[in-house]
């Protein structure tokens, strides 16, 4: 076990300049994966534009600088890269020495948001702020964490060769670390953050090679609790509308719906050129709310039109394939599992945010990854990426 | 241990793997098509509906065009008010939604300020009047009787009053130039409903909100004409409704001008006669029912002969037509239409239908020669005429012996027609029709347009009656039910009635046919179609569409668009059989004739003056007064409803419109400087370079001007009357 877990990066060029070592045919820039790296990039960019043009004219939110939103994106953006370069130099298997700890600050984190240090944005008190219009939302962190501490633990042994498959103690074990975290989300109640766990859940089980009966247990139990959690009342009130509004905007014509409908309306008049940067209707009159976050699609989508919006379909599409060629690639049961969590976490996220600024899913308040407006998510998906290169890099050389 | 293959993975992760890859591209893939679907496939529709959204209009409502009389005297005009608006978006905007501006504002106005704020808050469900139910885009008017030092504090200090403004704006007047009303013909304005608004929506002429339109009368013919098009401004705004740009907007085009026919001073001298008449009869006693004359309501036309252009048409009850500017209040509503109020909103002139009685006869006449009877052989003018056991009378059983049907026309005797009436009706077939009966009575009435509306251009016309054959069955089916129920065999007279109509009220009877040909029984005419028939005899035989639109004038005064005569046929008689209706129609006014005593000094070798008198019985009530007569340029008709006799009741104001007309005084002198109209108008009133039509001066008419003025006279007057009559009736 040790002998394979105690690569590191060097290793592969003990004796060479810095130049040629970059350059190398075995380097760590040649073994980058560059299409999602590039990808990454280009969705990080576009998405600053989207956000620069959904708040140049919001006074209220950006206190009068038009570029406040651009340079924050491309500022979180910057540090997504440099978490992403550092977390390729440290390698996911030294982070995974590390996943107790960061298991153990996750929960801290998270506990810290319900205490008086948490605030409360939009109906979630899922925020911690940090001070200097800085502010942290933990559960994008913990969705990285669940992957890591439940790809720990599911291949340990089969990596060690000990076994095939995960033991269903193992699983069981798995399943309560991922449910501590993701009990607590619910308490804030962040339930978008909550659905796209389950689905990382699933995800990892399903690649690590756990037995059918955890799989379809998990979906099971996934509706069942849905059905439970609805029938027990537990949902705040504006949860059950958003939920309701996305089929039928009718229902709440001010409320969510109007959200749906406004945006469905920016997206449907893009056309297929859209109306060119800046000059979206629906957007400069600021007619969809949330439309730097939750609903930057629609500036996509008004504004790009259906080739623009289609492109970052595209990009995405490109991340997820690259992902999965990842997975499927590297050689030990825990690099597939992380990058088949992060493959499940991206998919989903990506699905349900667009889905619900399409009109086809109920609105969750879920960032676009790489695109959306927001710190905490952002940094999570560069960190994902790094995950992803660490993952490519250090796999053996297929000779 | 040494079943793990090279890859690290045992091929069910392979698979596992492979799976999620392809439930991760089936769902990019349904984005894909989710997005397909709302950009290219229905893009159209999305971006339509963010049009609607981002897009306010402001309207500027276009002035209404003026409706003048034929010399350009205005009778429906427009004055100039001080409009104080508010406007919401920019209240709004404000930190206190504009509370302390209203509240100023209501200081300077002298109004409470809850309602000023009270009439710019916008209108729902749930909001009690007075609200404002028009676009929140539009400056909202909190006032329109502004005084100008009002006005002027405002705009002086445009800082205290952000959101505010005080302009000038049209709002429609109704002057009543020499005390001419012309009420009903030139109708109303009232706001235009959602349902209106939907339903032009996508014609070339939209309705706005805020527009008026034409109800009835002229107002409403011509609608489209007067209204013009308002101006829009389209603003962008954002989703708080702040604007953030303009758009295309459309210059607004004022409404075009209508010069009609009408003669306010001869308007105005309808009216008044009219109205006096009434009052005059109301005086009298009726020596059938014991009781004075109810006289409840009446009308006179006077038409142009040769081209049907209304010169004057008044009625009777009337209103003004200014109650209904700024909204009428419901008081004022009831009065004009409740059950007790006589409906002055009816004009009679169009609206107003009785059988015709005597004047009537000039069809029967007509008929009778198109049935091959000579006009001028000689028919028996008898005391009464019998059918059967019932016996038809003349007037005070008054016979002449044989004279021609010109002479019939003049002594109004009823039983030539009644036996041409009879004769004709025994020839088609009496009860059972004849296949080839020719209903010649019924044919040449509907020939000669009674039953079928003239196509005045004024709206709500109606038809009358004509109650031949057809009629008789159709009225009998959809009656016949009631009447079964009702009658009662022996029973009162009413019974009586029900129980017989019941058993064969679809027969045309003999004595139907002989009420018809003197214009009784259920045959029912309205002044418009008499005037048209008498103006027909006058120019030759054209039926002429009566009209009130003379031209429609654009407002910069370079287009006019003149509207010409009309007409809907030619009398179905011969140049022969007119001159001799004519003829007959001139021997009314000559000693002998029912008339006669009413045109006593009038100066026949200068201008020739034809007439015949009506008076119609009606079932329960008293009897109908009808005058038609003719001079070569103007037929003017009158009628009053329970006011007697034809000549008695509408004798001298018919004649008294003549004088003003012609300038004549009560003994037949003609002055031209007096006289209003001696020939017809026919040139429009001269539009000046900018558009604008000169009013001529005014003045209300004076009933004294037409007494025998001493200094005009060299020898002694000839007494006014031909003497009265002792109690005439025609």
């Amino acid at each position: 076990m040790t002998t394979r877990t105690n690569f590191s990066v060097s290793r592969y060029a003990p004796e060479r300049g810095a130049v040629a070592r970059l350059t190398a045919r075995d380097s760590v820039l040649r073994r980058l994966d560059w299409p999602i790296l590039l990808s990454a990039l280009a969705l990080s960019l576009i998405g600053s534009l989207l956000v620069w043009s959904a708040t140049r004219g919001r006074t209220e939110l950006n206190n009068g600088d038009p570029y406040y939103f651009l340079f924050r994106h491309l500022l979180n953006t910057g540090i997504g890269v440099a978490l992403m370069i550092g977390t390729v130099w440290l390698g996911h298997r030294t982070l995974r020495g590390a996943v107790p700890v960061l298991y153990g600050l996750s929960i801290v984190l998270i506990l810290a948001v319900l205490t008086p240090l948490g605030a409360t944005i939009n109906g979630a008190h899922a925020w911690i702020v940090v001070g200097g219009g800085f502010s942290l939302q933990p559960s994008e962190f913990v969705k990285i964490t669940i992957i890591l501490v439940m790809a720990m633990l599911l291949a340990s042994k089969v990596d060690a060769g000990d076994q095939l498959h995960p033991d269903h103690g193992t699983v069981a074990k798995c399943l309560v670390l991922a449910a501590l975290p993701m009990g607590i989300i619910m308490l804030m109640p962040d339930l978008g953050s909550v659905m796209v766990m389950i689905v990382i859940v699933l995800g990892v089980l399903l690649a690590s090679g756990a037995s059918n009966r955890w799989v379809l247990g998990l979906i099971f139990s996934g509706i069942a609790g849905a059905v439970l959690v609805t029938a027990l009342g537990m949902l705040d009130e504006y949860q059950i509308n958003r939920f309701a509004a996305f089929a039928n905007p009718d229902l709440d014509p001010s409320g969510v719906g109007y959200n749906t409908n406004q945006a469905r309306i920016a997206i449907g008049s893009g056309g297929l050129y859209g109306a060119g940067l800046f000059n979206g209707h629906q957007t400069s009159g600021q007619f969809v709310p949330e439309q730097q976050t939750d609903f930057v699609f629609t500036v996509a989508g008004e504004e790009l039109g259906f080739v623009g919006s289609g492109f970052i379909l595209l990009l995405l599409g490109v991340v997820l394939w690259r992902a999965c060629r990842i997975a499927r690639e590297t050689t030990e049961l825990y690099g597939t599992i992380v990058a088949a969590g992060i493959v499940a976490w991206f998919a989903f996220q990506a699905f349900e945010n667009i889905g619900m600024n399409l009109g086809i899913m109920p609105v969750a308040g879920l960032p676009l990854p790489f695109v959306s407006y927001g710190g905490s998510s952002m940094f999570a998906v560069w960190v994902a990426v790094g995950l992803l290169q660490s993952i490519r890099v250090q796999r053996p050389m297929t000779a | 241990m040494t079943n793990i293959p090279e890859t690290g993975r045992t091929p069910r992760v392979q698979t596992r793997l492979v799976v999620i890859q392809i439930l991760v591209f089936s769902l990019l893939l349904t984005l894909g098509g989710r997005l397909w679907y709302l950009q290219i496939r229905n893009g159209k529709e999305y971006a339509d509906e963010a049009k609607s959204n981002n897009i306010q209009q402001v309207v500027t409502p276009a002035v209404r065009g003026s409706i003048l009389d034929a010399r350009g005297v205005p009778l429906a005009d427009n004055e100039t008010r001080l409009v104080v608006s508010a406007s919401r978006t920019e209240l709004m905007k404000m930190k206190d939604d504009g509370e302390a501006v209203l509240t100023r504002l209501a200081g300077v106005l002298g109004m409470k300020p809850e309602d000023v704020v009270n009439k710019i808050r916008l209108c729902d469900s749930k909001t009690p009047k007075p609200c404002w139910n028009g676009s929140p885009y539009q400056p909202i008017p909190v006032t329109d009787e502004a005084t100008v030092q009002q006005a002027l504090t405002i705009r002086e200090s445009t800082e205290d009053f952000p959101g505010i403004t005080a302009e000038l704006t049209a709002v429609r007047r109704y002057p009543a130039p020499g005390k001419a009303r012309t009420a009903q013909v030139l109708g109303y304005l009232s706001p235009v409903t959602d349902e209106e608004i939907t339903k032009a929506k996508d014609t070339d002429s939209p309705f706005l909100r805020s527009d008026q339109v034409g109800r009835s009368g002229i107002e409403r013919t011509y609608d489209k004409e007067l209204r013009g098009k308002a101006g829009v401004t389209r603003y962008e705004v954002d989703n708080l409704g702040r604007v953030m740009g303009q758009t295309k907007s459309d210059p607004g085009v004022a409404g075009s001008t209508l010069v009609t026919s009408i003669d306010a001073r001869v308007q105005g001298v309808a009216e008044y006669e009219l109205a006096q008449a009434m009052k005059a009869v109301r005086n009298e006693t009726d020596k059938i029912t014991g009781r004075k004359y109810e006289a409840d309501s009446g009308a006179v036309v006077v038409m142009e002969t040769k081209t049907g252009r209304v010169v004057a048409m008044a009625s009777q009850p009337d209103y003004d037509p200014n109650v209904w500017i700024g909204g009428i209040s419901a008081k004022d509503y009831a009065s004009l239409t409740s059950k007790n109020s006589n409906y002055p909103l009816l004009n009679r002139g169009i609206q107003g239908q009785a059988p015709a009685g005597s004047i009537f006869k000039v069809i029967s006449a007509s008929a009778a020669v198109r049935a091959g009877y000579d006009f001028n052989d000689k028919y028996n003018c008898s005391a009464s005429y019998s059918l059967g056991s019932r016996s038809f009378a003349n007037f005070e059983s008054q016979g002449h012996g044989p004279i021609t049907l010109g002479d019939a026309l003049k002594y109004s005797c009823n039983t030539v027609f009644y036996a041409l009436g009879h004769k004709e009706w025994q020839k088609d077939g009496g009860i059972t029709a004849n296949k080839d009966s020719k209903d010649w009575f019924y044919v040449t009435a509907r020939d000669f347009g009674l039953g079928s509306e003239t196509g005045i251009d004024l709206p709500n016309e109606v038809k009358g009656r004509i109650p031949d054959r057809q009629w008789k069955q159709a009225f009998w089916e959809a009656n016949k039910d009631a009447w079964c129920k009702q009658g009662k065999k022996g029973g009162s007279y009413v019974e009586q009635i029900a129980y017989e109509n019941c058993l064969e009220g679809n027969q045309l009877k003999a004595y139907d046919s002989i009420n018809f040909a003197i214009g009784q029984g259920d045959v029912l005419v309205t002044p418009i179609q008499m005037a048209t028939i008498y103006a027909a005899i006058s120019n030759g035989g054209t039926l002429y569409d009566p009209s009130v639109g003379k031209a429609v004038i654009s407002p910069d005064g370079k287009q006019v668009h003149e509207i010409a005569p009309k007409a809907h046929g030619k009398l179905p008689v011969g140049a022969r059989t007119i001159r001799d209706l004519d003829k007959g129609l001139r021997s009314v006014v000559e000693p002998g004739g029912t008339a006669a005593w009413r045109f006593g000094g009038w100066p026949q070798d200068k201008i020739p003056m034809r007439a015949k008198t009506g008076t119609a019985q009606v079932y329960g009530k008293q009897t109908t007064s009808w005058l038609a007569t003719y001079t070569d340029d103007f037929t003017i008709v009158m009628t009053i409803s329970q006011g007697g006799t034809g000549s008695g009741a509408s004798g001298p104001a018919v004649r008294n419109i003549y004088d003003a007309l012609y300038g004549l005084d009560d003994a037949g002198n003609q002055n031209l400087k007096r006289a209003l109209l001696p020939k017809p108008q026919t040139t429009l009133p001269k539009v000046n370079a900018d558009g604008t039509i000169d009013s001529p001066a005014i003045k209300a008419y004076d009933p004294k001007s037409q007494l025998v003025d001493p200094t005009e006279q060299n020898g002694a007057a000839p007494p006014p009357l031909a003497g009265t009559p002792a109690n005439r009736r025609d």
